[in-house]
């Protein structure tokens, strides 16, 4: 049975209608620039990709959770092979650093596969979480849900992308922490990364290795759970050398740009310092819509996709910036509301899943525009150019829309 | 949230539900504060960079990788230059700065117009004006450098060929990465304007030679004046390409050059038959490649694609041609190889200046005839008659099966870009195809059989032939820079049977069809001439040899347009070996015409015009017209 459009979750259709209007007159004036380019007329396909989004919307609110927990695996194996052959035949969008994300059959790019593995990993998470009746206890059993995780983002890192890979990892860690895991459990889980990151420097690291060794000896897990963190952060601090020369060129200097954009190393800093620039001089009211001088001049790097938000920055200025923040913080506030009236717990982890996916692409997109977070190119949400991107974000509102509407149906009291 | 599991109690989630609110809330109170950062706290201060202070930034050209011989000699080397850009503005300025260089840059109003739109292509880059300042007139700008805002002078290496065109379809040019290439992955990434390998070993390994450019940003002022030179952002230093180490050999290469008869257009391959490396690649006529460097002047780039010689044509890798009696070793090969003949075979009908088969007669190159060959006295003498019989022997679908398994049909792969494919045709379904079934007879086979008919090989691939010849039977495929992997194609003859026909062909060189070509030198050639019927002139001759015979170190391959009045082609591969093996060349030998002339060839079919499908080449601008029809069937 599928929910009638009015006894649809109100808030959350008005959030998203007001967004995808927001992002497309955004998208409309990143095209305005002096020099006409393949950008000019992109809002026009767009307006297509929201048509197609809106469908698949009311398609993901008519499925019910049953029918959805009953699909995720073959959805996710589906989604696997279709990495896998995105890997052995993909293509790279022109002009990009190469890589392999698209899928392309017969020449024809049919979108990047990279997104509904996102919603199928939550998917997964959801059904393993939800079918088991204690919270995973001890690292042993947070094995399987790593996996599943892990699989399609290891796939993605090949393509390379390692931006869209963190988010498998935002994912993972947000699920587990719905699920009841114990926050002790999630540290020790995340520590070999933590400690890879750490391990720029000798000192940081060795501190880091001692406190955890406290941690340790402080929380007293099972014997083995405590040797295998400790000897997972030895080998991770140890591959760190290995895996950043292993990063490609572009990754590496993504990151030396964040930590030091002056000094600017590969002159990546570039895209920081135009967006910075981009962003500042809009001021408090910005320069007006669709009249920014530095998007005009094409300054701006990837205006249309992963820097949109420079423009509403640039054109619109801190009070449009924080307009578009309150919808965003609306949009996953209202996400978190439906995911704890959720009826059943694979309802509800999808929900807080979607809702944590669309919360870590926000946080890094936006980030990266003032230089708070490295830039990793992963898009907006309703703002950046692109199908694939659109139709998770869409389904992941459907999906939540069908939960909100099932949890009213079997009368949600709040305690 | 009721239900059966314990982990999702109201209690527990409320609590998650007030943790993810924190985290929430305290991530969008964060990017509000980095936003309030940026565009309140420093707003003067970005305002100033984006309305009066711009940064630009100036790509940095890397030096690109030099190109060496095998003594490290250099084929490819970069010299300084100037190149004189302006920076990016509004156009109305940009015009205005344009219209004040145009007396000194020479620039009319449609150059004027090529900068602007190169500008437009790259807004976000210094359009290029002039790419190839002299130093007069870098000094004359930078005293004006006041009023022409947006000038920017940089020195930038300059790629330079000191030999030109000795080398120059070997090692091709550079030119601007166009708007096609850039959308290819090879090219991905690159900025507009970047110089890339448009043809030759240039091309070929782009990759490894290009390096990276490096960037520095200027400062300019609202004016469009450059404030501060670098000092605005540190410089990215460029990344030089690498050098490639090739296998040729300079010297041979320049004395190819100077040897070729002047004014023919040909080819010439050099290279080690133990090895496959190429030892020389020479194409006449040559071009000079530094014209490329910094963009080709339209008048020369129109004379060079109206030259009715093609000179940008590499006929070398880029030509087919009839092989002529070069391809009766091919012949002979298979039929040793399967066993039918051996060296000192007869055929059943003596040589009379012809062999009537069917109700035609298919004549011998020499009227008077030769009389009761065995094979290598056939090879010595290039005999048609014996070659005809020995085709009939072979049979059809046999000599199809072997060119096919020897690559007849291919490409050699060297690592030159353009090569074009031999044709040759694949089975007797060929003939029914272009015939229609039961329209032909066997009587293709004799003409296959001396190197006539649906055959067209490139130089090269004739030359990985004799190559084979030349060494153990196996093929070593031809390479420049990178050896490749290794190739099982191999003659399948015993160590005798190469012996044979390396004596008969010694034969071919002392008492045979090119005599007195190395009479005189102190080393032992040996080799087989060739004629190439061509329907627009005179025939097109061939030699290729190798030396020395007992223990060959050298193959060189020729190739002469309308040879037949120059008594070149195997005097200059002759010449071409002993002056690689230091054996004394200044004994001229005596001139001695390939005599082998082919017979006109014979009508088979009558009404039907010859099939151009097979021995097309390639449609480019340099193509030329007359090198590759094969004689009418």
């Amino acid at each position: 049975m599928r929910p009638p459009l009015r006894e649809l979750d109100k808030p959350l259709v008005a959030v998203v209608v007001v967004l995808s209007t927001y992002g497309l007159a955004t998208l409309y004036s990143a095209g305005q620039t002096d020099v006409t380019t393949f950008a000019t007329t992109i809002w026009h396909k767009q307006v297509i990709w929201l048509v197609l989004g809106l469908g698949t919307l009311l398609a993901a609110s008519g499925l019910s959770p049953r029918l959805l927990e009953w699909a995720t695996p073959y959805f996710y194996g589906v989604v696997l092979v279709l990495l896998v052959m995105t890997l052995l035949g993909g293509k790279s969008p022109t002009g990009a650093p190469v890589g392999r994300s698209w899928l392309g059959i017969g020449g024809v790019r049919f979108g990047q596969p990279a997104e509904p593995a996102k919603l199928a990993c939550i998917m997964m998470l959801g059904r393993w979480l939800a079918t088991r009746r204690e919270p995973p206890a001890t690292l042993r059993e947070l094995v399987r849900p790593t996996v599943i995780a892990f699989v399609p983002a290891v796939l993605i890192v090949l393509q390379p992308d390692l931006g869209s890979s963190l988010v498998f990892v935002a994912i993972l860690f947000s699920m587990l922490f719905w699920a009841g895991t114990k926050p002790t459990l999630l540290l020790l889980l995340a520590s070999p990364v933590i400690g890879l990151v750490l391990a720029v420097s000798t000192v940081v690291w060795g501190a880091w290795i001692l406190l955890l060794l406290g941690l340790v000896l402080w929380w007293r897990p099972y014997v083995w759970e405590g040797l295998a963190v400790m000897l997972a952060n030895a080998a991770s601090g140890a591959l760190a050398l290995p895996f950043w020369k292993h990063l490609a060129p572009y990754q590496q200097s993504r990151l030396l740009t964040f930590l030091n954009p002056e000094e600017d190393p590969r002159a990546t800093g570039w895209h920081v310092i135009q967006s910075k620039v981009a962003i500042g001089s809009g001021g408090l009211l910005g320069k007006g819509f669709t009249l920014g001088t530095q998007k005009r001049l094409a300054f701006l790097p990837a205006q249309h996709t992963d820097f949109i938000f420079s423009v509403v920055g640039e054109e619109l200025g801190f009070v449009g910036v924080c307009i578009a923040l309150a919808l965003f913080a609306a949009l996953v506030a209202i996400l978190l509301r439906i995911a704890r009236r959720a009826s059943d717990p694979y309802s509800s982890l999808c929900v807080f899943g979607c809702g944590a996916m669309l919360f870590t692409h926000i946080a890094e997109n936006i980030g990266m525009t003032v230089n708070l977070v490295p830039i990793t190119g992963i898009p907006l949400p309703f703002f950046s150019y692109g199908g694939s991107f659109l139709l998770l974000c869409a389904a992941s509102v459907g999906i939540s829309l069908r939960v909100a509407w099932e949890s009213r149906l079997s009368g949600y009291i709040e305690l | 949230m009721t239900g059966p599991h314990p982990a999702f109690h109201p209690h527990l989630v409320a609590r998650r539900v007030a943790a993810s609110r924190f985290v929430l809330f305290g991530t969008m109170a964060v990017l509000v504060l980095g936003f309030f950062r940026t565009q309140i706290l420093g707003h003067s201060k970005y305002e100033l960079q984006s309305e009066t202070n711009r940064l630009r930034p100036i790509p940095v050209l890397a030096p690109r990788g030099l190109i060496v011989d095998r003594q490290g000699k250099i084929l490819a080397e970069n010299v300084p230059g100037y190149t004189v850009s302006l920076l990016p503005g509004d156009e109305t300025s940009m015009r205005a700065s344009l219209e004040r260089l145009a007396p000194f840059v020479k620039l009319d109003t449609a150059g004027i117009d090529a900068v602007l739109a190169r500008y437009r292509r790259a807004p976000y880059l210094p359009a290029l004006v002039l790419p190839d300042a002299s130093f007069d007139l870098v000094s004359q700008l930078e005293e004006r450098r006041l009023i022409i805002p947006g000038l920017v002078i940089q020195p930038e290496p300059k790629r330079y060929y000191p030999d030109s065109s000795v080398i120059a379809h070997l090692i091709g040019d550079i030119g601007e990465v166009t708007e096609a290439e850039r959308t290819q992955r090879r090219f991905a990434g690159l900025r507009l304007g970047a110089l890339v390998g448009k043809d030759g070993l240039e091309r070929e390994y782009d990759d490894s030679l290009r390096g990276s450019d490096g960037l520095r940003f200027v400062e300019v002022s609202a004016l469009g004046h450059v404030v501060r030179d670098a000092g605005a952002a540190p410089t990215l230093a460029p990344v030089p390409g690498a050098m490639i180490h090739t296998t040729i050999d300079l010297d041979l290469q320049r004395y190819i050059a100077r040897n070729f008869p002047e004014g023919h257009r040909g080819a010439v391959i050099a290279l080690d038959p133990n090895t496959g490396a190429i030892l020389a690649l020479y194409s006449a006529p040559g071009f000079d490649p530094n014209a490329f460097v910094g963009g080709i002047d339209p008048d020369t780039w129109r004379r060079l694609n109206d030259n009715e010689a093609h000179p940008l044509f590499d006929r070398a890798i880029q030509a087919r041609y009839p092989p002529g009696s070069t391809w009766k070793l091919a012949v002979a090969a298979m039929a040793l190889k399967r066993g039918l003949v051996t060296l000192d075979t007869r055929m059943p009908i003596p040589c009379r200046g012809g062999l009537q088969y069917g109700d035609r007669y298919f004549r011998c190159w020499s009227p008077q005839g030769h009389g009761d060959l065995t094979l290598s006295e056939a090879i010595a003498q290039s005999c048609d008659v014996y070659f005809y019989q020995l085709g009939l022997k072979l049979g059809l679908s046999s000599l199809l099966e072997d060119a096919d398994a020897l690559g007849f049909r291919t490409s050699t792969g060297v690592d030159l870009p353009g090569e074009i494919r031999s044709d040759f045709p694949s089975g007797p379904e060929y003939y029914d195809r272009i015939y229609g079934a039961r329209h032909w007879t066997a009587a293709v086979t004799l003409n296959l059989a001396i190197g006539q008919g649906e055959n067209a090989q490139t130089l090269l691939n004739m030359v990985r032939f004799y190559q084979m010849l030349a060494s153990d039977g196996r093929e070593r495929p031809p390479y420049v820079v990178h050896p490749p992997a290794q190739s099982d194609v191999m003659l399948g003859l015993t160590e005798s049977q190469l012996e044979g026909l390396r004596e008969a062909m010694v034969s071919v060189v002392r008492r045979g069809t090119a005599r007195g070509a190395a009479g005189r030198y102190a080393v032992t050639i040996a080799g087989k001439t060739g004629t190439a019927q061509n329907p627009h002139g005179p025939p097109h001759g061939w030699f290729i040899g190798f030396a020395p015979a007992e223990k060959p170190t050298i193959v060189v391959g020729a190739i002469v347009e309308f040879a037949r009045e120059g008594p070149y082609v195997a005097p200059l591969v002759a010449r071409v070996i002993a002056r690689y093996l230091g054996v004394d060349t200044t004994a001229e030998p005596e001139f001695t015409l390939p005599t082998d002339t082919a017979p006109r060839p014979m009508q088979l079919l009558p009404g039907i015009e010859h099939p151009d499908t097979m021995l097309k080449v390639p449609d480019t601008t340099t193509q030329p017209p007359d090198t590759t029809h094969a004689p009418a069937p």
